[in-house]
């Protein structure tokens, strides 16, 4: 059985490419979708890319999210469909309200690219089930706005819940809150993620292969579904 | 109020135009009326100001740098596509591939302001790479500042940086290498430096041209504003207009969403194969873009300046005609393709406008409210400006300068002397880590990055459907230029080789950006001819052509220059990216080797700079045998060698502890018995290289090194938490980590 997993690409989005890649490495196969699409042309699951989408004007995020196909997405994504936001897709996710809290300015005020030591702390989503509980992965994260910020009693839910997918570990490069990298909704289908695994599905293009597992993770998801 | 019309100046004949404060000379503003027949109107003189300036005429540089394009080596010009005098060169990379790649300099804006300018530094020359039809993939910077404490570097320093950052990040360009360097003759002129690369088919290169009468002019791309006009001001305010002056920005404000977007919409047109011809709007905006493609066309162009969508509609004509707005281009296209242009454009939301057309005629007419503002032959602005044979002279300190030899400096001596020396030197704001600055910068977009900063070359694989890469390294060393332009700049070539070739690549082709003071004064000239004489030279030396560049003039602060700065990029090719090496010593018990023979040599060394504020004496020598054969041997030995670091600034020690860090692991080393220890650790003798070889392989570096004649001198080995240098020192990488890392988290945190 193949599985099919769309990337959207907004005006603005950048590593669209790369996630296209990283899913066509896990085996599945890899469908470009434009943002003004009336339809999600059947694809099993969907990654929102980095990049600036509307050149982070207003907020970041805060336009994409208003694109016809993200209604489609929105819609699916409240039915189960898989999701993963990386980096300028976290924070789509967060302003189309599927994931709460917010991403700020770094802490620092600078834009930080660096190869980023995480703990994944869930394992049961559709996007890390190929991980074991705990482990520490090397994955780049860059980014100007990556601070992730909520309510203490958001962040108490998040936590109770096991809602916390991704950690920093060691350094957290950005201020966000709890030394949050990724977060899930409440039915773990869709996930918000601050570091790039699409960058680091080969060590020869990026610090470590470890970020390939997000992608077999949702292989295996959907071919147990 | 009166449109300054062709008639209406032939009708005022006795009006005086503001030429001079554009920056016309008298006999310049005398040949424009002489090739008009009568005075120029506000427009034309607004045109033939901007493009007769040195920054679009290079009007004090051309006859020198013809020498470039006159002495192709012989046996490159196969791989040469397009040469000199394009948007940018092109050359043939195997596989079908061909590539494009230029520096430019944006130096004048980002002291001014220092975000925007250094940004807009990045989109214009990541537009220049896109006209020639390819997709740009990858961008590097050399910047360069006054001392790194001081008021004026603090101010311009984080903005240029993260207008770097913003603008290229967000264009989605991986950012894979560059420079940073400080010194005093940069304090009040900033020099920064962009390059961009892009690759494409080899027959999918587009050229600024305008063919075909009947064929349509159109302007696509952000709206013209008021941005980047300055010395159109002196026009507005000058005499027709009676509501006052009108104070524009002289820098340009950049937009990178906007140029993505126009960078994915290009890419999308090419495909399509709808343009006859294309150019990028940068310096001089519409003068230049309509002027150089009627030029390089049928002659004739026609356009209506009322259809050119504003952001300010109360621009004036001539303002529209100098606006440099960012993110514009201009497009030659059939009419029969218009529908299917004007699809795509919509597609990514970009305004598109037919503003003109190609013509049989050899004129370029500008309407404006039906009135004719503009008629002239297009190649008289474009490409037959005024051109200077500027008086050299010998700088009458150089003879001083040059006796004042650092051999008169005190050295250090013992263990703990050479430690502090090493220690100094690590966090010395030219050599420490400048992480602070990278980690601003994206490395890892598009997923094709397979080296960069630290490492020696940034190098990136073609595409997904092959392993073939490309290896590319910027370098300038003002210092050696000022004590001798000639060997300065053949230092700047020979580094920015050696790095190609200590990744793994075979250097094929170079850029250069060539930055000094006025070229009016006869010993910044002397300067620059000998440096364009020594690149020249090095080029034909090295058998790698020149494929392009940029001048920077008038880089001074009153009227002292900075030091000659010739920045040179040089592109190499590896035919298979998973052998590229890094400098990261990354395996323990691996046997390291000097290659390359050591002289005292601290003319214009970091050393005599950091320690004793000395510049004088010589640099170092050049030998172009050496580098050619250092740099066969670091390609020959792809399989022998696992680590490879380039030695020039700070010397063998500084090499020593950029790969221990870079590797996280020590080195004990010993040196030589016939070299003093303070020569062997800190001399910049160029054509050498530090590597690491795994202890089976030695004796196969060895013979290699011997057939070559390469010098081959045993260090050390690998392993351990210090650097080890026997009988002198030890240091822990965790102190040489702190030095390395602290300076610029301290500068500016």
């Amino acid at each position: 059985m193949t599985v099919s997993v769309g990337v959207v690409t907004f005006p603005g989005s950048l590593d669209d490419r790369d996630a296209l890649r990283a899913i066509a490495a896990a085996g599945a196969e890899p469908i470009s979708l434009w943002h003004k699409d009336p339809s999600l042309h059947g694809v099993d699951a969907v990654v929102l890319p980095g990049g600036f989408s509307y050149g982070d004007y207003l907020r970041c995020g805060a336009i994409a999210r208003f694109s016809p196909v993200m209604d489609l997405i929105i819609a699916g994504a409240r039915d189960g469909l898989p999701v993963l936001g990386i980096c300028n897709g976290f924070q789509v996710l967060c302003e189309a309200h599927l994931l709460p809290g917010a991403l700020t300015r770094n802490v620092d005020l600078h834009f930080q690219c660096v190869d980023q030591v995480l703990a994944i702390e869930n394992t049961e989503t559709a996007w890390t089930n190929g991980y074991a509980h705990g482990s520490r992965v090397v994955i780049p994260i860059k980014n100007g706005e990556g601070c992730f910020v909520a309510s203490a009693s958001t962040l108490d839910e998040l936590e109770a819940q096991g809602r916390v997918v991704a950690r920093y570990s060691g350094r957290t490069p950005n201020g966000s809150m709890r030394d949050i990298a990724g977060i899930t909704n409440e039915r773990g289908n869709v996930v918000g993620l601050m570091p790039h695994p699409e960058h680091a599905i080969d060590p020869l293009t990026g610090p470590s292969s470890d970020g390939l597992t997000f992608f077999t993770s949702i292989v295996k998801a959907l071919i147990a579904a | 109020m009166t449109i300054d019309s062709v008639s209406h100046a032939v009708s005022t004949p006795d009006v005086v135009l503001p030429f001079a404060a554009l920056g016309l000379k008298d006999d310049e503003y005398a040949r424009i009326v002489e090739i008009l027949g009568r005075r120029p109107t506000l427009c034309e003189l607004a045109m033939y100001s901007v493009m007769w300036s040195e920054h679009c005429s290079y009007k004090s540089s051309k006859r020198h740098l013809k020498q470039f394009a006159e002495r192709i080596p012989v046996q490159t010009k196969d791989i040469l596509l397009v040469g000199m005098g394009e948007n940018a060169g092109v050359v043939d990379v195997g596989e079908g591939f061909a590539v494009t790649f230029k520096a430019e300099s944006h130096n004048h804006p980002s002291y001014v302001e220092p975000y925007q300018g250094a940004a807009t530094g990045v989109g214009g020359i990541v537009r220049d790479i896109l006209t020639m039809g390819a997709r740009p993939v990858a961008v590097m910077d050399s910047l360069r500042f006054g001392p790194a404490d001081a008021a004026g570097t603090l101010r311009v320093l984080p903005g240029v940086v993260a207008g770097i950052g913003g603008y290229g990040n967000c264009l989605g360009l991986p950012n894979i290498g560059g420079e940073i360097v400080f010194d005093p003759s940069y304090l009040g002129n900033p020099l920064v430096n962009a390059l961009a690369v892009g690759v494409m088919r080899t027959d999918g290169i587009k050229l600024a041209t305008a063919p075909g009468p009947g064929n349509k002019v159109v302007l696509f791309g952000a709206r013209t504003g008021g941005d980047g006009i300055g010395g159109a001001s002196v026009l507005a305010s000058a005499t027709f207009e009676a509501e006052g002056q009108r104070k524009r920005p002289s820098v340009q404000v950049g937009d990178p969403f906007a140029e993505k977007v126009l960078i994915e919409c290009c890419l999308e047109i090419f495909a399509a194969d709808l343009v006859a011809g294309i150019q990028d709007l940068g310096a001089a905006g519409l003068s230049c873009a309509t002027s150089e493609l009627a030029s390089a066309g049928t002659g004739g162009m026609r356009i209506v300046l009322d259809t050119v969508p504003l952001r300010d509609p109360t621009l004036a004509p001539e303002e529209i005609l100098m606006s440099e707005s960012q993110e514009r281009m201009c497009a030659v296209v059939e009419p029969s393709k218009i529908p299917a242009f004007m699809e795509i454009c919509a597609k990514w939301d970009v305004t598109a406008t037919v503003i003109g057309e190609v013509t049989d005629g050899d004129r370029l007419d500008i309407y404006w409210r039906d009135e004719l503002v503009v008629s002239v032959p297009p190649r008289t602005v474009a490409h037959e400006g005024p051109v200077y044979d500027r008086p050299l002279s010998r700088p009458a300190d150089l003879d001083e300068l040059r006796a004042d030899d650092p051999v008169l400096l005190p050295r250090p001596h013992s263990g703990a002397e050479l430690l502090s020396t090493l220690l100094t030197l690590v966090a010395s704001p030219n050599l420490a880590d400048k992480s602070w600055v990278t980690n601003q910068y994206d490395r890892y977009v598009m997923g094709n990055t397979t080296l960069a900063m630290p490492d020696d070359a940034g190098v990136i694989r073609v595409g997904d459907s092959t392993n073939l890469g490309l290896a590319l390294a910027l370098d300038g060393n003002g210092r050696y230029t000022r004590l001798d332009p000639y060997f300065g700049a053949q230092l700047a070539l020979c580094e920015a080789y050696r790095n190609v070739a200590a990744s793994g690549a075979v250097p094929l082709a170079i850029t250069d950006c060539l930055n000094f003071g006025s070229p009016e004064d006869p010993e910044v000239m002397w300067q620059f001819t000998e440096a364009i004489r020594g690149i020249a030279d090095g080029c034909v030396a090295l058998g790698i052509p020149v494929t392009g560049g940029n001048v920077s003039f008038y880089n001074q602060t009153g009227s002292t220059p900075i030091n000659p700065t010739p920045v040179i990029g040089v592109l190499g090719v590896i035919s298979d990216v998973r052998r590229r090496r890094s400098i990261a010593f990354a395996a323990d018990d691996e046997q390291l080797f000097l290659l390359g023979a050591t002289r005292d040599e601290f003319g214009g060394s970091e050393w005599a700079h950091v320690v004793h504020g000395h510049l004088g004496g010589h640099p170092p020598i050049v030998d172009f045998d050496a580098e050619i054969a250092l740099a066969g041997l670091l390609h020959e030995a792809t399989d022998v060698v696992s680590a490879a670091h380039d030695l020039s600034d700070g010397g063998l020690a500084q090499a020593l502890v950029e790969s221990c860090l870079r590797g996280g692991r020590g080195a004990r080393i010993t040196l030589p018995p016939d070299l003093e220890p303070f020569v062997a650790l800190f001399s910049e003798s160029a054509a050498r290289a530090v590597v690491a070889v795994p202890a089976d392989r030695v004796g196969q570096l060895v013979s290699l090194a011997a057939a070559r004649g390469v010098p081959l001198l045993a260090l050390g080995t690998t392993g351990g938490e210090t650097l080890d240098i026997a009988g002198q020192f030890a240091v822990d990488l965790a102190a040489l980590r702190t030095a390395a890392t602290g300076t610029f988290a301290a500068l500016f945190g």
